[in-house]
């Protein structure tokens, strides 16, 4: 009895149950729902204190899920397209905590392009999802800014636009971890959320999550069927933890390893072609090249470890600034008659 | 270091029917000319002389090339306000020159630049010329520094012709230039060589004099910027996110500027504080409303045109009951309007900033000594009433330097609302993120970084209840709405009490508030002196306190002066004492220049006098 119970509760006595969130009310089998499992996973696996993660969202079916994972940990749902900006803010008050961002196509790539890109040149640490469905999910299956050009919805003709692609965006704008995944793949979302977990500054995941209701058509290419037929995964991607000292046996020349900030490491193992996602010039050529084919790419696209982090450049006390004593921030009385004396 | 020694003392016997120490004086220059070191060399020498004075840049939204004047006052009696009429003119602008000329009041004068010519056409007044050019060729300055310099030929020979106490410029620019001899002495060489040049070569024949007095004795000068970052300072600002907008720069450029002198921790050496330049206002407030419900005394500044990107956050903010502090330095709009000019016209946009029933707590500092206090007491209020905190100010208290008494410590505690940490929750019952435990309309609110497992909640723009959880009960709805009522009635009660100055036999009254306070004093004084004795209150927050409706309940009538077009304040005050409304009458301004006392007398005169 005693070793079944054991078996559900992670290395700081957390059960499963302390990483959800209230039930979802997103339609069944959205894509949503199967990256909110695997960010309940992901964080029960690594032992994270729920009150050590803060999540954030902007607007959209997708930035509804805050509310369906961590219901114990702390979270905003902020203004369509502007989370970026809230969570910059939010994260200056304790950089002790690990911001997990939950974002919509429309929210970040339509409103919300231009605080997209400037969180990226801040180097905010903080995972960022994007669950990028081609549509507007909330309002009703409007064409996104990521739709492919040509698709026709119903009651919304044809989408005459190219598209904008979330990677080449976060790769230009200079994101220090870059990954794309599909929901229909939900161990490498888990694995590569634990290694955004693990990142020192922005973790850019880009997450084809189809929505049923309104763009998972077969020939669609933000559905589920679209995302069996074409993902083409870079790697075989599994995180490996500081404490578990796991010797893969990889043969030479066969992967690849990352090393993280933390001590954990990414174990990259080569499935059909060479990639290197520490190398940021070669990867418009893979991604058009894969555009031309067809191909959905997935994995670790590009990853910088080395790059400092927003707070890096701040030089904070130790202790949170929200834990900061009246003392600390009121200058002391004396100081004001140099002020005044600086007044002319 | 060089003195300026000048022979003015020859002209200490002034005849009577001199003018001193109470006239304007008007430079008319280029802008990006570099004539800003020498009109606050100057305003800094007369303040130093003790004569009450004060210097308003007038300027274009242009970097280099439009015309630009800069106005200095002097007034024995302590007025501050700007004047309408111009008693001394510095021409260093050939464009303006004939309009300068004519702007003069009969008897003025009229110093200009020799190399500018154009025509003398006034009989009415007296004109000396300054080889401006000439002495900043034959000084030592380089080149490079030559169009600066050449500025100070007209400081120098302001110090021969007016009087002006060579010691006090020698101060003046040893501030400005922080102590640095080698500016210092480039400086004040060609001021010295003016000076002369204009001994030997001047005849005085005008009536305006400046003498040492002794009445700015203990005050200080300052911008309004300055000290609304000072202040905030003070009261524990501890992130500032801002996007670079004319009048509002200066003042988190301020926060910069002092802050790692006054909140680097002396022991560790560490910033108590972080500032971030934003991408734009929404992002800059969407930082400040972040920090804010993160637990830290946050805070934005900008204008009109980033008031209204804001609108978004501020409903947020005011709905999920998060504390911020967001500065609005007024320019006149609409849009980009007159950028450079100053203006009222975002009263009733920043009240009601928001969608939905959104209204907020608004500070009106008076002078800059208030844009301090104010600056720190925002904290305060934002944190203890859990809402976004607007200050109002305008350009022309933000940017020009005004004389205005030191700034006091704070002579309160910190206050930091109601907060709960993981010791607070030993033993509490129940908890509710928007539960109104204390009947206040305010409830507790816990921080990220709290770890204890209760502490934590989804904070959200959506319809939400007591316990942060989503709702679109129609029921629990009203009652979130009612309780950000009571919370704001509660607020109330606390707002800074209005300013009220009374005079025996008055029949009227007058409400204004912000940057008109100097002209609306000078004007009653002198509508006393044509019999009309007024009341004044000025209005220091919003929503109003009973003292604001009692003033209002008074008087026959009550007259609201404001700079902009639609009476915005009157507006205000007329949906808070209804029955009253038709004995409140509105008088506005609003051309982008600061009000004058002479206007204000007239519009009232006139109102009464009909
Ligand atoms: C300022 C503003 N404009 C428009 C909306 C309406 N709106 C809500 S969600 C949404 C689109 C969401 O799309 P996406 O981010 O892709 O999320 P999804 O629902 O597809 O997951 C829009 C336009 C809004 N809430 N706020
Ligand atoms: S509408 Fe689409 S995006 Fe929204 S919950 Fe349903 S399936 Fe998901
Ligand atoms: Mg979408």
């Amino acid at each position: 009895m005693a070793t079944k119970k054991q078996s559900k509760i992670n290395l700081i006595n957390l059960s499963k149950s302390d990483y959800r969130g209230a039930p979802t009310t997103l339609c069944q089998g959205c894509g949503h729902n199967s990256i909110n499992s695997q960010v309940i996973t992901a964080c029960y696996e690594l032992n994270i204190l729920p009150e050590d993660i803060v999540k954030f969202s902007g607007i959209g079916c997708s930035s509804k899920s805050p509310t369906y994972f961590l219901g114990r940990s702390f979270g905003f749902n902020g203004l369509h397209g502007r989370m970026p900006s809230l969570a910059t803010g939010a994260l200056f008050a304790d950089t002790s905590l690990t911001g997990i961002a939950m974002s919509g196509d429309g929210d970040t790539i339509s409103i919300g392009m231009g605080q997209f890109k400037h969180v990226m040149r801040r180097n905010l640490p903080m995972v960022y999802i994007v669950a990028n469905n081609g549509v507007y999910g909330l309002t009703k299956g409007q064409f996104s800014a990521t739709a492919e050009e040509g698709l026709a919805l119903k009651g919304h003709g044809q989408n005459p636009y190219m598209p904008i692609d979330i990677i080449w965006e976060a790769v230009v704008g200079r994101a220090t971890f870059v990954a794309r995944s599909f929901a229909g793949d939900p161990k490498q979302v888990r694995e590569l959320l634990k290694a955004a977990l693990s990142h020192r500054g922005i973790a850019v995941l880009d997450i084809i999550s189809p929505c049923v209701t309104f763009n998972n058509q077969d020939d669609a290419h933000h559905s589920y069927a679209w995302g069996r037929n074409h993902e083409v995964a870079l790697h075989d991607l599994s995180y490996v933890p500081l404490a578990e000292d796991i010797m893969v046996d990889y043969d030479e020349g066969e992967s690849k390893e990352v090393d993280m900030h933390d001590g954990s490491r990414i174990m990259l193992r080569k499935v059909a072609s060479d990639y290197d996602p520490t190398d940021r010039s070669t990867i418009l050529c893979m991604l058009e090249d894969a555009n031309t084919k067809q191909e959905l790419i997935t994995g670790l696209i590009y990853i910088d470890t080395e790059q400092q982090a927003l707070f890096d450049t701040y030089n904070l006390p130790e202790e949170p600034l929200n834990r900061l004593t009246n003392d600390r921030i009121r200058p002391r009385r004396e100081t004001i008659d140099k002020v005044n004396a600086m007044m002319f | 270091m060089t003195t300026v020694e000048t022979k003015i003392q020859s002209n200490k016997a002034i005849a009577s029917g001199s003018v001193v120490n109470d006239f304007s004086i008007s430079v008319a220059t280029m802008n990006g000319s570099g004539s800003q070191t020498s009109n606050l060399t100057l305003l800094r020498a007369l303040f130093k002389m003790g004569i009450p004075v004060s210097g308003k840049n007038l300027f274009p939204s242009n970097i280099q090339g439009l015309p630009t004047w800069y106005t200095i006052r002097v007034s024995k009696d302590g007025y501050l306000a700007r004047t309408e009429t111009i008693e001394v003119m510095v021409a260093m602008n050939a464009t303006t020159f004939a309009k300068d000329q004519a702007a003069l009041v009969p008897g003025g004068v009229f110093f200009y630049a020799d190399d500018i010519k154009q025509a003398i056409t006034r009989k009415d007044i007296v004109a000396y010329p300054m080889p401006v050019k000439k002495l900043a060729k034959e000084s030592d300055a380089p080149a490079s520094l030559r169009t600066y310099v050449a500025n100070m030929v007209y400081v120098g020979v302001l110090v021969q012709m007016l009087g002006i106490n060579p010691q006090r410029i020698e101060q003046a620019l040893d501030f400005h230039f922080k102590g640095k001899e080698k500016p210092i002495k480039l400086n004040l060489d060609i001021i010295k060589k003016a000076a002369e040049w204009a001994e030997e070569n001047l005849q005085k024949s005008d009536p305006y004099y400046l003498e040492d007095l002794d009445l700015t004795e203990g005050q200080i000068m300052a911008s309004g910027n300055t000290a609304g970052a000072l202040g905030s300072i003070y009261g524990g600002v501890q992130f500032v996110s801002w996007y670079p907008i004319t009048p509002a720069s200066s003042l988190a450029e301020s926060c910069i500027e002092y802050l790692p002198m006054l909140r680097t921790d002396p022991e560790t050496g560490k910033n108590t504080y972080a500032v971030v330049q934003a991408e734009d206002e929404l992002a800059a407030i969407g930082m400040a409303v972040g920090a804010g419900w993160g637990g830290l005394r946050s805070m934005t500044s900008t204008s009109g045109p980033g008031i209204s990107l804001m609108t978004e956050y501020a409903s947020m903010a005011y709905y999920a009951e998060t504390p911020v502090v967001i500065w609005n330095v007024q320019r006149m709009g609409p849009s980009t309007g007159l950028p450079t000019r100053t203006s009222q016209g975002d009263i009733n946009l920043t009240y009601y900033l928001g969608h939905g029933d959104t209204k907020h707590i608004v500070l009106l500092p008076g002078s800059v000594n208030e844009c301090f206090e104010l600056g720190w007491k925002a904290f305060d209020l934002a944190e203890r009433f859990q809402t976004p905190v607007f200050l109002l100010s305008d350009l022309d208290m933000g940017m020009n330097q005004w004389m205005t008494s030191p700034f006091k410590y704070p002579d309160k505690e910190i206050d930091r609302g109601k907060v709960l940490w993981e010791e607070d929750f030993e033993g509490l019952e129940i908890w509710g993120r928007y539960l109104d435990i204390d009947g206040d309309g305010i409830p507790y609110r816990t921080l990220p970084g709290n770890r204890h497992s209760q502490s934590g909640y989804f904070a959200r723009g959506t319809g939400h209840d007591e316990f942060a959880n989503y709702t679109e009960d129609p029921d629990v709805w009203v009652k979130g709405m009612d309780r950000l009522l009571l919370k704001f009635e509660h607020a109330r009660s606390v707002m800074p009490q209005p300013e009220i100055v009374k005079r025996k036999g008055a029949t009227i009254g007058v409400i204004a508030f912000g940057s008109t306070d100097p002209a609306i004093r000078e004007a009653i004084d002198y509508m006393s002196e044509e019999d009309l004795e007024v009341d004044y209150l000025r209005l220091r927050a919003l929503p109003v306190v009973d003292e604001v409706r009692d003033f209002i309940r008074k008087y026959e009538h009550v007259y609201v002066v404001e700079m902009n077009r639609d009476g915005q304040l009157h507006q205000i005050l007329s949906l808070e004492v209804p029955e009253r409304a038709t004995h409140l009458i509105s008088l506005t301004h609003n051309d982008g220049l600061p009000l004058t006392a002479t206007w204000i007398k007239g519009a009232i005169l006139g109102e009464e006098r009909n």
